[in-house]
């Protein structure tokens, strides 16, 4: 197996292509739950896991299901039904068996069903023609981008709730002129993977 | 009554206008206003998949039962993305390309859904449709706002054809991902600034049309 690719997928994902702030997918909870850390780092981690679960659940059906039998075209409806009915079933599991981590995490999931970032991920697999390993390594980069990008941004945030904006900026406004800010950092990295790996 | 119907086109349009009102479906308006004639055919594409899901979300709503009404929802819409992706990879390839995976997100727009929970599940097929068209309208004009802006000064030009002398000077930042939140930004100040926060409050729509609401108990909301 192609160790080096693995690992160029995955930091491609993490920062150069980070899906949050240069695709602009995952945006609504990227402005709603970044206001605290704890918060974003929950919503976080819970997107990282539906992504894995996600990918892991629809690579198999694209290939084994949709493309032997010609349905190439219903592979819209049938994602999105099935990262709905997976993050139901998710979260009844984790009811049950770990309260703990449904407690931490519960109140996101239902929630990540309509983030664009999940079913984003599991298409864009799919039309880059990457096999299982890399759908699950490029999915697992592109949670921890989107980690990533939620955690930093939150703590920017915090900074622009306490600073005197003028009146129709404040809210929304500052926060994405701040959001522009820390995606212009991110293109800092542009150049970077492709030197690395040259 | 006829003024009444009126009110449910023109609402969209400005009123509650979805993206710089509602503040609803930023990914398409961050993502595809790089250029205008992207931008438009977004618009255009997510304004029909609006219409119809409005008209049959309407024309259902005494059927779909109460509890599984967030995936019949999610159904019908996922259906007409499907025709209308299909439609413009059979007629407009070109377009289909640029849109690309953005044209399959039209699903999880929540403009589309957030209208058929808060408006078509409690109003007639008609009223419906007027909604779903005035939506559209408005998401398209906010779409091509951005795209305006974003082209002219990113690019140097307007729809593919260059404008002279503005070619000369362009800062390519604005076609990239950091001009789309930067404009975004400012749009929505301007929006605030000229209707001096008459706009109408984010808290009593945003959550409303969120399908996760009941489970986020509005920690989702940007107030």
């Amino acid at each position: 197996m192609d160790f080096t690719g693995l690992i160029v997928i995955l930091l491609t994902s993490v920062l150069v292509n980070n899906y949050v702030l240069s695709k602009f997918l995952g945006i609504c909870p990227f402005l709603g739950v970044s206001k605290k850390i704890d918060q974003a780092t929950g919503m976080g981690l819970s997107v990282i896991f539906v992504m894995l679960m996600a990918t892991a659940a629809t690579w198999p059906i694209q290939y084994y299901i949709l493309e032997p039998l010609k349905l190439g075209y219903m592979q819209t409806i049938v994602f999105i039904l099935v990262i709905a009915a997976l993050v139901q079933l998710v979260e009844m599991i984790l009811k049950k068996y770990v309260p703990g981590l449904h407690a931490s995490l519960g109140v996101y999931l239902p929630l990540i069903t309509t983030n664009c970032a999940v079913l984003g991920v599991t298409i864009n697999n799919i039309t880059d023609g990457y096999n299982f390993i890399e759908s699950m390594v490029s999915s697992l980069g592109c949670g921890l981008g989107f980690l990533l990008a939620m955690v930093l941004f939150s703590g920017v945030r915090m900074r622009t709730e306490n600073c005197d904006a003028p009146k129709s900026m404040k809210g929304l406004p500052i926060t994405l002129i701040a959001a522009a800010i820390v995606s212009l950092s991110f293109f800092g990295f542009s150049g970077v993977i492709d030197n690395l790996f040259a | 009554m006829k003024e009444n119907k009126m009110s449910y086109l023109l609402n969209g349009i400005i009123k509650e206008n979805p993206v710089f009102v509602l503040v609803l479906g930023t990914c398409p308006t961050l993502a595809t206003t790089t250029n205008v004639i992207g931008a438009f055919s977004m618009g255009i594409a997510a304004m029909v998949v609006l219409i119809c899901s409005n008209m049959v979300i309407s024309a259902l709503r005494n059927i779909i039962p109460d509890k599984v009404r967030i995936p019949c929802y999610i159904v019908v819409i996922a259906g007409f993305v499907t025709v209308v992706s299909m439609i413009m990879h059979a007629y407009l390839p070109e377009l289909y390309d640029m849109l690309g995976l953005y044209l399959a997100l039209i699903v999880v727009n929540c403009i589309i859904l957030g209208r058929a929970e808060m408006f078509a599940s409690k109003h007639t097929v008609i009223e419906s449709a007027l909604d779903g068209f005035g939506m559209g309208v408005g998401f398209t004009l906010a779409l091509l706002s951005m795209a305006i802006i974003r082209e002219v000064i990113g690019n140097g030009t307007f729809m593919g054809m260059a404008i002279p002398f503005v070619e000369n000077y362009t800062i390519s930042i604005f076609k990239m991902a950091p001009g789309g939140f930067m404009v975004f930004g400012i749009m929505i100040a301007l929006v605030n600034y000229f209707t001096k926060g008459r706009a109408i409050k984010k808290k009593s729509f945003g959550c409303e049309g969120c399908p996760g609401a009941a489970a986020c108990g509005g920690n989702c909301e940007n107030k």
